[in-house]
């Protein structure tokens, strides 16, 4: 195991609720055996904020919501040989992709942003405003999974995934054995 | 009646496999009783075939048939679990869930979702080539003890075939056409239905997805012991021949 050259790897949240960030600690104890095969580079787990050098494997939590998570998931894809799409918002939008269609809505990014800030009924936003500052990134028009964005090698399914499927995939993958899910794995939720 | 079933009974194989059929009775239907399971959404037991959904398709004499509305035929050499029909199956289950908005972590139906439970068993993991299209759908929660959520409605109709033929009511049916057809209830909304909680239709092995939903009853079950948590979709059926 210690003979292998060390693997980088990478991670960040997009929209996504860091649930999976949490779920890559369910790893528990094996995390040792893990840190035994990879060192970690732009993540939050290391509070590291940009890529040192380029990496093997980028994990992304969540999908694009914003500009920014696009820029991340571009950066990303060019940092790093794999891309791995970890948990359901990456992979298809999840939770916060329920704002691409909003019942009998028009205009649901407008209606979702109304009724958050204005119109819902405990909302209390004394200047009536939905946030516009500058330094906020600005939205897109709709939740896009990851593989809408660019291209992703894996995807590790699960909203969060468990422990034992993120820590199966990855050592797997860093051993060059990975040959698709055992299918009791395999969860959306 | 088994007695003359047997004097008209033939065999034909799927995968190889010698199966018993009856005159009249369905490919699926000898798959069933001889433990091979067919994938296969939008047919149930005890309900009328349809033969929509395609994702029972095999290929029996070179061509490709819904197994689930094909009769058997003697000496007949099926294909089920090749390849190719595991692929066409599972972009189809994919394309189900492109149509409608399927968040299964939101889901009351998670975990005992026949559609889920397919893209489960079609292993569909990979990064999608289809296009998510999102579209508007209603959501019915006017009746005070059943609630539509449209967004999961993969159009299977066992529900109207359910309140048609078991309930004798009607309450639910097709409106439009091609990509626009929809299953609608009789009605200005559910409320105004003759539709009771108690109606087969109603019932939780009806619809396969989490369209038709029992009030206060979901999430009742946690996760790790649902239908599908326990085994494959279609061990059951498959375990007869163990
Ligand atoms: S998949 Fe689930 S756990 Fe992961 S970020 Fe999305 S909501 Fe959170
Ligand atoms: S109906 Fe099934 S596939 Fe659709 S969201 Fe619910 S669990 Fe997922
Ligand atoms: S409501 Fe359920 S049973 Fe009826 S057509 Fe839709 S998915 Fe099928
Ligand atoms: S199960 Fe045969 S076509 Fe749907």
């Amino acid at each position: 195991m210690s003979e292998l050259p060390k693997a980088r790897i990478a991670t960040a949240s997009l929209a996504g609720c860091f649930g999976c960030h949490m779920a890559i600690l369910d790893i528990d104890e094996r995390l040792i055996d893990l840190m035994k095969l990879v060192d970690v580079d732009r993540s939050p787990l290391t509070d590291k904020k940009r890529f040192t050098q380029r990496c093997d494997i980028g994990i992304i939590e969540g999908g694009c919501c914003n500009e920014e998570n696009v820029h991340v998931l571009h950066d990303f894809r060019r940092n790093c040989d794999v891309l791995i799409a970890l948990g359901q918002c990456a992979i298809m939008g999840g939770l916060p992709a329920m704002r691409n269609a909003i019942m009998h809505s028009d205009a649901p990014l407008r209606e979702c942003l109304d009724e958050a800030y204005i119109t819902g009924k405990y909302i209390r936003n004394t200047t009536h405003n939905v946030p516009n500052d500058p330094a906020l990134p600005l939205l897109l028009d709709e939740v896009y999974p990851c593989s809408q964005v660019v291209e992703i090698d894996y995807q590790i399914p699960g909203c969060a995934p468990t422990g034992d499927i993120i820590f199966d995939t990855l050592s797997k993958l860093l051993t060059g054995k990975f040959r698709g899910f055992e299918r009791d794995m395999i969860k959306f939720d | 009646m088994s007695g003359t079933k047997k004097e008209t009974g033939f065999t034909f194989t799927i995968d190889g496999i010698e199966v018993t059929a009856y005159a009249g009775q369905t490919i699926m239907e000898a798959a069933d009783e001889a433990g091979v399971y067919i994938p296969r959404l939008c047919d149930h037991e005890g309900l009328r075939h349809q033969g929509s959904c395609r994702v029972c398709t095999v290929k029996a004499g070179g061509r490709s048939v819904a197994a689930c509305t094909q009769p058997a035929a003697p000496g007949q050499a099926v294909e089920n679990e090749t390849p190719h029909l595991t692929k066409m199956r599972r972009d189809l289950v994919e394309m189900l869930f492109h149509e409608g908005n399927h968040l299964c972590p939101i889901c009351e139906a998670s975990g005992n979702c026949e559609l889920q439970a397919m893209a489960y068993r079609l292993d569909m993991t990979e990064a999608t080539k289809f296009p998510y299209l999102e579209p508007c759908r209603a959501l019915d929660a006017s009746h005070p003890d059943i609630a539509l959520d449209t967004n999961r409605c993969i159009s299977c109709g066992r529900c109207i075939r359910a309140s048609q033929d078991v309930d004798g009511k009607g309450i639910f049916g097709y409106v439009g056409r091609g990509i626009h057809r929809r299953v609608a209830v009789n009605g200005e909304n559910l409320a105004d239905t003759d539709a009771e909680v108690t109606d087969h239709a109603i019932s939780a092995e009806v619809c396969p997805v989490g369209c038709i939903i029992r009030k206060r009853v979901g999430f009742a079950v946690p996760i790790g012991e649902r239908e599908f948590d326990k085994g494959l979709i279609g061990h059951d059926i498959e375990e007869k021949r163990k």
